[in-house]
C-alpha cells in the first residue's frame, strides 16, 4: 500500500490533465524483425497436411543420407531428431520376428527385448559420454546413435533375403560378410560424429561402448533363423 | 577472519594425526589427489574459502572420498568417471597380473575410484558369456543332423541379472562388513565402498578372455581355464583385502578371505555349468532330440 502511494506520488499532480486529441504525436518505433520463420510458423496452419509432412521426411531423409556419406558435417548434430531413430528400431525389431517358434525360450530377442536394447543402450552410452565429459547434448548423441543403425537395418533387410536361398554354408558366409560390413561402417559413422565432442585423451572410452552397442546388434542380425 | 585460520589449523593437526597413525599409503594418496584434481581443474580440496562443504571434507581429506558436490547434482556422479584411457588400461593390466607385493587399491586406484571400468567390464563379460555359450554349444552339436540353431537369447537376460547383482551385491556385503568390524578408531584403514566396487569390478577383467577362449569345446581345456582364471582374479581379491583383515582375529581374517574365494568360484563355476554345456548336459527340452549325439558328439 505505501509503495502504491509513493509510486502514485510523482503523478499525482497530472490527474487532472487531459490531452486534446489534435496534439501530434510522433516519433519512430522500430521493432527488430525476426527471422522470416516466425512469418512461416504463423502460415505453417494453412499449408496442406502433405507439405508438413513432407517437411520432416526430407529432415529425416537428409540424415539417412548423411549416415551414408559420413563426413564431418554438423547436420546431424544441429538439427537433431528421433524420428529416424525411431523409424529405424521398429523396423528392425519387426524384421527380426518370426525367428525360432514363439514362446520357445530359445529363439532369438523378441520385440521387446530389441527396443529396450537399442534404447536403453543409447541412452546409457549417451550418459557415459557425458559423464566422461563429452560436450554433445543429451538428445544429439541419441540422435546420432540412432542414425548410424541404418546400415545393420539394410544388412537384416538383405540376410532375410539370403535366406530365402535353402542354401546354408553360401548363405552364411554372405550373410557373414555383409553383416561384419555393415557392423564397421555403423561404427565409423558414429565415431566420426561423436569423437569430436570428447577430450582427446578419453575418446577410446567413449568409442568403445558404440563398438560393443553396434557388435551386440550385430550378432542379434547374424544369429536370426527363421523358423523351420 | 580468525576462523579460516582456525580451520587450517584444525586441517593440519588432523592431518598429522592421520598421517602418524598410518604414515606409508596417506602421503601417496594425498599428493595424488591435489595432482589429479589439479590436472583435472576441479577445487583442491584444501581450499578453504569455499562454503561449509569444506569442513567435511577436510575430516575424510585422506580418507578415500572425492565427490565435492552434492548427490543431486551431475558433478558429483562426473567424479566417478575421472579416469584417462591410460589410467583405465593401467588398472585393466593390473588386474590381470597380480604381484604379491601389490595391492590394488593402493597401487593402482590411489583413492581416484572409478566406475567405468567396473561398469563396461561387466557390460562386456554379460555379452561376451552369452555369445561364447551360444557358440559352443553350436560347435559342439555340429556332428548332429538334428540340431537346429537357436539364437538362446534369454541368455542375455540370465547372464546380466547375475553378472550384475555379483558385482553390486557381494561388494556392499563385504564392505558393510569390513566397516562394522573396524569400528570407529580404524577408518583409515578401510577402503570405500566405491573403492571395493572398483576393485571387484575390475578383477572380472580376466574372465572376459577366458570365456572367449570357453568356446573350445573340450572339457579339459574348460576346467584348466575356470583354475587359471579363479587363480588370478581371486589372488587380486585376496591380496587386496588381506592386509585390511589381517589385523583382526584370526578366525574373522581367515572367515573373510575364504568367503570372498568361495563367491567367486561359485560365479565362476556357475556361469562355466550353465552357459557352456558340452553335449552331454544340454537342457532336458533338447535332451531328447540330442540323445543320440551324446556318445557322438563327445570325444
Amino acid at each position: 500500500m505505501a509503495a502504491a502511494d509513493e509510486s502514485s506520488r510523482p503523478f499525482a499532480g497530472l490527474s487532472d490533465v487531459s490531452i486534446s486529441g489534435d496534439i501530434p504525436v510522433e516519433g519512430d518505433i522500430s521493432v527488430p524483425v525476426g527471422p522470416s520463420r516466425r512469418d512461416d510458423e504463423f502460415s505453417t496452419l494453412d499449408e496442406p497436411v502433405k507439405e508438413t509432412i513432407l517437411r520432416d521426411l526430407r529432415a529425416v531423409g537428409n540424415k539417412f543420407i548423411h549416415v551414408l556419406y559420413p563426413k564431418r558435417s554438423s547436420a546431424l548434430l544441429r538439427d537433431w531428431d528421433l524420428w529416424g531413430p525411431l523409424l529405424l528400431c521398429v523396423t528392425l525389431a519387426l524384421l527380426l520376428q518370426g525367428g525360432a517358434a514363439k514362446g520357445d525360450d530359445q529363439s532369438g530377442p523378441q520385440f521387446a527385448e530389441v527396443f529396450v536394447i537399442i534404447w536403453f543402450g543409447s541412452i546409457i552410452i549417451t550418459l557415459n559420454s557425458k559423464l566422461l565429459g563429452g560436450t554433445i547434448s543429451f538428445f544429439q548423441s541419441l540422435c546420432v546413435l540412432g542414425y548410424c543403425i541404418m546400415p545393420l537395418t539394410v544388412a537384416m533387410a538383405t540376410c532375410r533375403i539370403v535366406l530365402l536361398v535353402p542354401n546354408s554354408l553360401v548363405s552364411f558366409v554372405v550373410r557373414l560378410v555383409v553383416v561384419t560390413a555393415s557392423f564397421g561402417w555403423s561404427t565409423f559413422a558414429s565415431t566420426a560424429f561423436l569423437a569430436d565432442s570428447q577430450p582427446p585423451n578419453r575418446k577410446a572410452l567413449v568409442v568403445y561402448p558404440v563398438f560393443l552397442f553396434y557388435f551386440v546388434i550385430a550378432w542379434m542380425i547374424l544369429t536370426f533363423t527363421p523358423t523351420q | 577472519m580468525a576462523s579460516p585460520n582456525d580451520l587450517q589449523f584444525q586441517e593440519f593437526e588432523e592431518a598429522a594425526e592421520l598421517l602418524s597413525a598410518d604414515p606409508g599409503a596417506s602421503t601417496l594418496s594425498m599428493s595424488a589427489s591435489i595432482a589429479s584434481s589439479a590436472a583435472a581443474g576441479e577445487e583442491v580440496k584444501l581450499d578453504l574459502s569455499e562454503d561449509e562443504d569444506t569442513q567435511e571434507e577436510s575430516s575424510e581429506l585422506l580418507g578415500s572420498q572425492k565427490p565435492t558436490a552434492s548427490f543431486l547434482t551431475f558433478e558429483y556422479y562426473q567424479s566417478f568417471f575421472d579416469v584417462d584411457t591410460v589410467q583405465v588400461l593401467d588398472r585393466v593390466k593390473g588386474s590381470v597380473m597380480p604381484l604379491p607385493g601389490r595391492n590394488f587399491i593402493k597401487h593402482y586406484l590411489r583413492s581416484n575410484p572409478d566406475l567405468y571400468g567396473p561398469f563396461w567390464i561387466c557390460a562386456t563379460l554379460v555379452f561376451s558369456v552369452a555369445i561364447s555359450g551360444n557358440l559352443s554349444t553350436f560347435l559342439s552339436e555340429r556332428g548332429n543332423p538334428d540340431y537346429h540353431y537357436r539364437p538362446q537369447f534369454h541368455r542375455v537376460t540370465i547372464a546380466a541379472v547375475v553378472i550384475f547383482l555379483y558385482a553390486w551385491l557381494v561388494p556392499i556385503g563385504l564392505w558393510s562388513f569390513l566397516t562394522w568390524r573396524q569400528g570407529a578408531e580404524r577408518q583409515v584403514g578401510g577402503y570405500s565402498f566405491l573403492e571395493t566396487v572398483c576393485v571387484y569390478g575390475y578383477s572380472l577383467f580376466i574372465y572376459i578372455p577366458t570365456s572367449v577362449l570357453w568356446i573350445i569345446p573340450s572339457e579339459w581345456l574348460h576346467w584348466t581355464l575356470v583354475l587359471v582364471a579363479m587363480a588370478i582374479s581371486g589372488s587380486v581379491l585376496v591380496l587386496t583385502f588381506w592386509p585390511v583383515v589381517r589385523d583382526d582375529t584370526k578366525l574373522t581374517a581367515v572367515a573373510t578371505v575364504g568367503t570372498i574365494i568361495v563367491l567367486h568360484a561359485l560365479l565362476a563355476v556357475g556361469c562355466k555349468m550353465y552357459f557352456f554345456q558340452t553335449a552331454a548336459r544340454l537342457p532336458v527340452s533338447e535332451a531328447t532330440n540330442n540323445y543320440n549325439a551324446s556318445t557322438t558328439g563327445v570325444h
